[in-house]
């Protein structure tokens, strides 16, 4: 039993954003694997909830008239993984969202809340940074669009204004078209894990398949919030496909992430695994884009 | 008698019904109108609680009777060892907690506790209450060698330097042995860290009023323990108590000691003997109930140039946290072991059991012993390498010889377990072809392969009492039903004692029913398991009480025979005249006539005490294989094989299912368990089965389990210990292969990616010159 | 506040249900105390140790970080449901016991869930897919090493391999041809 003063169940998108103005102290509970962990640990307890978790209208993945890649907000990650336009267009995410927990929690987990909780350490966040996602928020003003990048405010801080909830996230076909990519998870054990640290990388090649036209990396737990590694893309777009530059691509992550010292784990152990990762993610995803590396 | 049960894998007698989700735990019987009790844990590390202000707590709607340490009118120190009790005080455990204390001495520890409706009530008046208490802070010390500085903070009266105990033992002359010339000498620091046991159903108990009595029911591996503690804890008559043990969902040596049962019967007497339960949250096993020691060892070892042993010592510091538990025992179970595994002339030891601030520690399958096999086999390994030798034809030449006798445990080494061990499981993982293929590696990602073995006995003879109780009834039908008071608590040993029984009486198993549910006023007595004694110890009791009933059966079937009773056989549930084998009647025939027979009706049943004056050894060996990404600092478990000699094999399931389970608690052990605490406060910081590594399914690979069956000839029907062994070789099994792998030996645990970072870069196996200055790394 | 209640109609283990819940309980609290289906454990009841694992519309969730108002209009399955009107067991829970990969018996309810879900699915897994798709228990006793078997076993007999099935041995000694890096 949980600590909830009360409940409120939103019967539509709408009913949600009444809600939320009428009781502004209420919090959105979408799967609930976070919000309801921290109620009985007392962190929220004695909250109020607007529900909306039975809101099919937010489940489903579709390509929209404009060809962005539309994933409701309350889709499982498990639902992600399976749905056939994630496996064809964005497979990454599908793997990565396939490392959440284990399949009970990937069953309840929703990819909003993986974003809305704003936490760095979620496995969905760095590839959908990596990807240039665009988030749908709809709130009392009509719908709104905002990048990833300047959805993540700073650590559990995202753009969400009052009786907002996000609906949807957006990739656009500009971001999808012809890229491939590979989310590498570092952690503790195999299941049932949060990421130590994680690295999305996806890649265009040229037609000739020789040089990286387009480059995109994202960390999740290298810094406050999912961060991209600009410095290291600028370094290798346009770039040759050799070992040389795939290395220094890797180093060069380092100037764009700062993780941090925690119990969980050392700085320097982050910052080590950070530079493997991006190494080990940009070779996979090269050759998943039918690249090969020269000398 | 025939071994027609004995050997086979019968199907346990509990899985049917653990299948269909039908069998009843704790939680599962309690009536839930019960009250819900929360205890109020300290969140200091050490001090005095001076004042706690209840007004607020009271106030919540939903909350009873908050009870706080200054409730307790009488103090009645307990001890909470599930030992058996000794009338010689000397020998008694320490008696050093109180249900609930104003001076506690841990993060975690019982200040108070809340009686409520229900849990959210409970809840909000805990959170309340943590706000009101007042406390004097104390300097706290959470390192046992720290602990016993001049100057550190002292736990308890009368222990000065926080030492519980030290023992030592010598043997021969080290000084004089050591001027040996050409000797070649070893020495190491082995660091072991603390684990919780993680059973998953979580310590759960709940206490009625009945009559002028009290009943509870508890999850519980020792029943009649219990109850003679919960008598102490409160200062009354052990009778007043009845203390109940329903199916358990794991124990691993946690519910080997008296935990919450004495406070929730205390609360239930306050409210004059209302249904209070306490259903011990996750957060609240990992840091209130006990936890394994951790084990810091010293070894040194000097030998010749055939390799063999001169001289050793060895020194430990055991972490017992804030109370004492099991108090010395697990130390010097380890300090035993050691000259008995590689025996030695000339050898010196020592070791201490250290208070510290931190959670208790008490018994956890291997008690100690994995502890001591980590330190131990690293060392044995890093002996091999500066001799040259290889790491498995060094242990076959310097281990415990076949015919070996300790004089104190009048335990004899009666085969030669060691080798078979060994051959075996070198033959199912490729040991041999494998140590040359893995020869000579370079690249990112190298496999390794190597060994561990380990000393075990089975029982607890003759430090404590060994005694058995068994009562087998018949009925009507000539099927029996039968007690003891060794738990089942999964591990199978009601199945194994049916076995037993089955085969000793002469019946069909589908006759012999277990009374697995142990009641204080109904089972024999018996101290309930532990060690690893349970199949061994239940054996004598119960063989003398199956042969005591079977000479009453015989005795009636000459009643109704007329056939002379040393002519007579009960065979597969037949009477069957030896002479010739003729089936004169069944045993249902027999008992229904036993019993309303007009001439001397009798109810056909037995019961006897046994009292056990052995022991046995019980010897194995871990074979492990992996696969050690070195930038990525992580281990694959590729293979692991344990072999293990526990005698006759009573079902081959279940013993190969202890032998797994043994195997992965010390895959975790090695590889990602560690329950850590903030140096600065004292707190726990990974109390919860997210932040606390207990390895998953993917983390397992396929586990082999192997036997050889030396029958003990000590044993009732030839078992030594199985429980405990499979957990003790596993950690340093894998220490080694990633040696093996890496040309690294880490001296301590567990072996995770923060421990292989730290270790490959201090070798120069990974770059480090993008990973910043030293401070930045994992601290030690 | 006054206590807040709802009425939850849903389908379990096959019959249709209605019940007042507290809006505050869990969906593990509702079927363990309202319905009495004490298979469902609680082991953590924080959704890590899976002990709590229910189907609900085919799929496995931990019933203690689910809600149970939202019940509403789903199907449910509890081990209770699995055995049939006669007591007569489904396959996975009769190769649970087969394979000895009942101990304590703790975890086995979840396990048993999942496994059903999975060897239902029609889905031939790889060895490594089955320990991902069961990775969301944990089990102390067993080393998961025999419901490992029990599960594949089963799997493999759906599909109709029963040869295969019978060769799922416990002497698991697998060898790896090239070093794999971690991913």
């Amino acid at each position: 039993m949980y600590d909830i003063k009360a409940l409120y169940e939103a019967e539509s998108v709408q009913d949600a954003i009444r809600l939320l103005q009428e009781h502004p102290e209420a919090q959105v509970l979408a799967g609930g694997s976070d919000v309801l962990v921290q109620i009985r640990e007392g962190r929220r307890a004695g909250v109020e909830l607007v529900s909306i978790y039975m809101l099919d209208e937010l489940r489903g993945v579709t390509i929209d008239e404009d060809e962005n890649i539309r994933i409701g907000s309350l889709t499982s990650f498990s639902h992600i993984t399976n749905d056939p336009i994630i496996q064809k267009y964005i497979n990454v995410l599908g793997e990565a969202v396939d490392m959440v927990g284990g399949p009970q929690i990937r069953a309840i987990g929703t990819i909003g809340g993986n974003t809305c909780n704003g936490v760095t350490s979620a496995d969905s966040a760095s590839t959908l940074m990596a990807w240039d996602a665009i988030i749908e928020i709809t709130g009392p003003e009509g719908v709104r669009r905002v990048p990833i990048r300047d959805f993540y405010i700073k650590a559990k801080v995202v753009d969400l204004r009052p009786a907002e909830i996000q609906t949807a996230i957006l990739i656009p076909k500009e971001s999808y078209d012809r890229c491939f990519g590979h989310y590498i998870k570092y952690s503790m054990r195999n299941a049932l894990d949060i990421a130590t640290t994680g690295c999305s990388v996806n890649v265009r090649l040229s037609e000739d398949r020789k040089t990286i036209e387009r480059v995109r990396i994202g960390y999740g737990v290298a810094a406050p919030v999912p961060v991209r590694a600009y410095t290291a893309e600028e370094f290798l777009n346009g770039k040759e496909i050799t070992d040389a530059n795939i290395k220094e691509f890797a180093e060069t992550v380092l100037n764009d992430i700062n993780p941090r010292d925690s119990w969980r784990a050392g700085k320097a152990l982050r910052r080590h695994i950070s530079v493997v990762m991006a190494e080990r993610a940009l070779r996979e995803s090269i050759s998943l884009a039918g690249g090969v590396v020269n000398g | 008698m025939s071994n027609k049960y004995i050997g086979q894998a019968v199907t346990r007698l509990d899985a049917h019904d653990k299948a269909m989700g039908r069998i009843r735990y704790t939680d599962d019987m309690c009536d839930k109108g019960a009250l819900v009790i929360r205890v109020l844990h300290s969140t200091v590390a050490n001090g005095i609680v001076k004042k706690i202000d209840t007004e607020e707590a009271e106030k919540i709607p939903g909350v009873v009777r908050v009870f706080t340490c200054f409730d307790l009118k009488e103090k009645h120190y307990f001890p909470t060892a599930g030992h058996p009790w000794s009338t010689d005080p000397h020998h008694q455990d320490i008696a050093d907690r109180l249900i609930m204390t104003d001076r506690p001495l841990f993060y975690g520890d019982d200040i108070g506790a809340v009686v409520a409706e229900d849990e959210v009530a409970a809840a909000q008046a805990i959170r309340v209450l943590e706000k009101s208490v007042e406390y004097e802070e104390l300097p706290f010390v959470l390192d046992a060698q720290e602990a016993m500085k001049e100057g550190a903070p002292q736990l308890h009266e009368n222990y000065p330097n926080n030492v519980l105990a030290h023992t030592e033992i010598h043997m021969g002359s080290v000084e004089e042995a050591i001027k040996e010339p050409g000797l070649t000498k070893v020495e190491g620091w082995y660091e072991t860290q603390p684990v919780q046991h993680c059973h998953i159903e979580n310590f759960i108990c709940y206490a009625y009023g009945e009559g002028d009595r009290t009943v509870v029911v508890s999850s519980t591996q020792i029943p009649h323990i219990v109850r003679r503690v919960i008598g102490q804890a409160l200062g009354m008559d052990w009778g007043k108590f009845r203390v109940i043990k329903p199916y358990v969902g794991g124990g691993f040596g946690n519910k080997q000691d008296v935990l919450y049962e004495p406070l929730t019967a205390w609360i239930s007497i306050q409210l004059g003997g209302r249904l209070v339960k306490l259903d011990v949250p996750r957060e609240e096993t990992f840091i209130s109930n006990r936890i394994r020691h951790a084990i810091r060892y010293h070894i040194t070892s000097w030998m010749r140039p055939d390799g063999s042993f001169v001289a050793r010592t060895i020194k430990a510091w055991c972490n017992n946290g804030a109370y004492s538990s099991h108090g010395h025992a697990i130390a010097a179970k380890g300090l035993n072991a050691f000259p008995q595994l590689y025996p030695c002339d000339n050898i010196d030891g020592e070791t201490w059991t250290v208070y510290t601030n931190r959670s208790v520690a008490g018994a956890m399958r291997g008690y100690g012993m994995p502890q001591a096999s980590y330190a131990f086999e690293c060392h044995t390994e890093d002996c091999a390498r500066a001799m040259g030798m290889d790491p498995l034809e060094f242990r076959r030449k310097n281990l415990m010889p076949v015919g070996y006798y300790h004089a104190f445990s009048q335990n004899e080494l009666y085969s030669d377990s060691f080798n078979q061990c060994f051959d075996k499981g070198a033959e199912i993982i490729g040991y041999y072809d494998k140590v040359e293929k893995y020869k000579n590696q370079t690249g990112d990602i190298r496999r390794g392969i190597a060994v561990s073995t380990y000393w075990y006995n089975t029982a607890v003879y003759p430090i404590a009492l060994e005694t058995s109780s068994c009562r087998i009834v018949m009925n009507q039908d000539g099927s029996v039903q039968f007690q003891l008071g060794e738990t089942e608590i999964g591990q199978g040993a009601d199945t194994a004692a049916a076995q037993m029984i089955a085969d000793t009486l002469g019946l069909p198993f589908e006759k012999v029913h277990a009374v697995s549910c142990q009641d204080t006023d109904i089972t024999p007595f018996g101290t309930g398991v532990y060690a690893s004694r349970g199949t061994y110890t239940l054996g004598f009791s119960v063989k003398q009480t199956a042969l005591l009933l079977k000479e009453k059966i015989l005795e009636a079937a000459h009643q109704f025979t007329r056939m002379p009773v040393y002519n007579l056989d009960l065979i597969d549930g037949v009477i069957v005249r030896t002479t010739d084998g003729r089936k004169l009647m069944t045993i249902g025939d027999l008992a229904l006539s036993k019993l309303y027979t007009t001439e001397g009706s009798q109810h056909l049943t037995a019961e006897s005490t046994y009292q056990i004056k052995s022991n046995a050894y019980t010897f194995g060996c871990c074979f492990a294989e992996v696969e050690v990404d070195i930038p990525m600092c992580r281990v694959r478990l590729l293979n692991i094989v344990n072999v293990h000699d526990c005698g006759q094999v009573i079902n081959p399931t279940l013993a190969a299912g202890q032998v797994h389970g043994g195997m992965s608690m010390g895959i975790g052990y090695a590889l990602s368990e560690k329950l850590m605490w903030d140096e600065k406060t004292g707190k726990p910081l990974n109390n919860n089965l997210l932040d606390y590594k207990l390895s998953s399914f993917m983390d397992h690979p396929r586990l082999n389990a192997a036997f050889v069956e030396n029958y003990e000839p000590t044993s009732a029907y030839g078992t030594k210990g199985l429980g405990e062994p499979p957990a003790c070789p596993v950690a340093p099994a894998i220490r080694n292969a990633i040696g093996a792998a890496t040309g690294i030996y880490i001296n301590e645990l567990p072996l995770s990616p923060h421990t292989l970072f730290r270790e490959f870069t201090d070798a120069g196996l990974i770059n480090d010159s993008f990973a910043e200055d030293k401070q930045g790394k994992e601290s030690k | 506040m006054a206590k807040q209640y709802k009425v939850v109609h849903c389908t379990i283990n096959g019959k249709k249900v209605e019940q007042v819940v507290d809006v505050r309980a869990s969906l593990t609290d509702m079927l363990r105390n309202d319905f009495r289906l004490t298979s469902v454990k609680k082991g953590c009841e924080v959704g890590e140790c899976g002990a709590c694992t229910v189907i609900i519309n085919g799929e496995g969730f931990n019933s203690c970080i689910y809600l149970a108002v939202w019940a509403e209009g789903k199907e449910i399955w509890t081990l209770e449901g699995l055995t049939g009107p006669g007591g007569e067991l489904s396959d996975i829970q009769q190769a649970f016991i087969d394979e000895g990969a009942i101990q304590c018996g703790f975890c086995t309810p979840g396990f048993i869930m999942t496994s059903w879900e999975i060897v239902n699915s029609g889905r031939e897994y790889t060895d490594d897919e089955l320990r991902k798709a069961l990775s969301g228990h944990l089990c102390r006793c067993t080393g998961y090493e025999n419901i490992f078997r029990a599960v594949k076993k089963t799997m493999l007999r759906h599909l109709g391999k029963f040869e295969e099935a019978e060769k799922v041995n416990s002497q698991g000694i697998t060898e790896y041809p090239e070093p794999m890096p971690f991913k």
